[in-house]
């Protein structure tokens, strides 16, 4: 079983980072959707600083969301999935490898990214540090729950729209509780009660996940 | 031994397999024939656990296979109409992550390899080779550690006829050893003392 998880994990992971892999067109949506904001909204220094973790936080949601039609769609037209179905491992192993390498491929780059973002925006130190620690916690949910929308919906054409219909708005309290912690960080008010909150959303999101998905795509290939 | 038991199968309203009953012995070979659409590659998925069957019951060892779906794909290898390969790996790497998948040693990835004829493209991608090579490199999951139970859907489409020896040889020692195999095929995959099993074009 970790034999087949771990082969999961570095084959798409292999493929995210290998020529025309999804890795530096998500970083790159994330970056551009974020600058532009300033150029629409005008350089005022505070007012940019106050609508900053809105406008990160919604980019993270957006750049998630690109990956996630392909999350299962390739594996399906090319047969995998099928095989990856009656390879004799539970559904929900296959799912969880397949999260873990999307938040390693997706979620993660954009932690990583996001300090540069923030500065870019006017965000005090202590906002960026929250933004980061909020992102952390708060992606791989993400990847969790548009696991159960990629299976809901593979094999749609044209799958990506629908799943951000689906999706965005199981997002709501991830964005909230994300965007909200990094104002509260900004005002210098205590932000344990928000991290809490998305750190229980993320242990929730597990198994709904990892189950919610598996359970989608057999239904799928069946 | 696999045996089905009336099974039937319902997609869209209409019965794409009714009344199916066939038994596969160690060491047999069953080839399906019937038109296009008359079920063989549904009939397939549903020998894999891919399908659930509408009606009937598919047993092995006279245990229904539902009752452990995880045991029964241990037990099969399935190959169908997609070779399941990432063109951006190269053919190696294709094999290699099936056999961590499966938990086969990954020495036996060039072996398989030099047996289905590609021991000298491991390093090439997949995306570039020929659509005869790819079916190979799908094929060559085959080699890679026996299981009791081939499931093969069309193997010999896009293979020369050098290719159709090399499976039809694999396909052999695979039941000399004591293996099963159900195959879908309309051309001449010559194997000896296979059992026809006709579909007929439900009404």
């Amino acid at each position: 079983m970790t034999g087949a998880f771990l082969a999961i994990l570095r084959r798409d992971l292999r493929l995210a980072f290998a020529q025309g892999g999804s890795v530096g067109l998500v970083i790159g949506f994330f970056v551009i959707a974020a600058t532009l904001f300033p150029l629409a909204a005008g350089p005022e220094r505070q007012e940019l600083a106050r609508v900053a973790p809105a406008v990160i936080w919604i980019g993270a949601l957006l750049a998630t969301l690109l990956s996630l039609d392909r999350l299962f769609q390739a594996d399906l037209e090319d047969g995998s999935l099928d095989l990856l179905m009656v390879g004799g491992q539970p559904g929900s192993v296959v799912v969880f490898a397949k999260c873990m390498a999307h938040w390693l491929s997706t979620g993660l780059p954009l932690v990583v990214a996001s300090p540069l973002l923030g500065i870019l925006l006017g965000l005090e130190p202590a906002s960026i540090v929250m933004l980061a620690k909020t992102l952390a916690l708060g992606t791989p949910t993400l990847s969790l729950i548009g696991a159960v929308g990629a299976g809901l919906t593979v094999g749609v054409r044209r799958a990506g729209i629908l799943i951000a219909v689906l999706v965005l708005p199981l997002y709501v309290p991830v964005l909230i509780f994300g965007a909200g912690a990094v104002n509260l960080a900004g005002l210098g008010l205590a932000t344990g009660p928000s991290l809490a909150l998305l750190g229980a959303i993320l242990l929730v999101s597990l198994p709904v996940g990892t189950l919610g998905a598996a359970a989608a795509l057999r239904l799928a290939v069946l | 031994m696999l045996a089905t038991e009336a099974l039937g199968v319902i997609r869209g309203e209409r019965a794409v397999l009714a009344g199916i009953d066939l038994t596969v012995e160690a060491g047999e070979a069953l080839v399906l024939r019937g038109p296009n659409g008359a079920g063989k590659s549904t009939l397939l998925r549903l020998l894999a656990g891919l399908l659930a069957p509408a009606t009937g019951r598919i047993t092995w060892d006279g245990r229904p296979i539902d009752e452990d779906r995880e045991a029964h794909g241990r037990r099969l290898r399935y190959a169908g109409h997609g070779d399941a390969l990432k063109f951006a790996l190269t053919a190696w790497q294709n094999l290699e992550f099936w056999a961590r998948f499966e938990g086969t040693p990954v020495t036996a990835v060039d072996t398989a390899l030099d047996r289905l004829g590609l021991g000298a493209l491991g390093d090439l991608p997949a995306g570039i080779l020929s659509a005869g090579q790819k079916r190979r490199l799908g094929l060559a999951r085959l080699a890679l550690a026996p299981r009791p139970l081939w499931l093969l859907d069309e193997p010999t489409v896009s293979l020369d006829a050098a290719s159709v020896e090399v499976l039809a040889g694999l396909i052999w020692e695979h039941r000399a050893a004591g293996g099963m195999v159900v195959v879908a095929t309309h051309d001449g995959l010559a194997l000896p003392n296979a059992r026809t099993f006709t579909l007929e074009k439900a009404a």
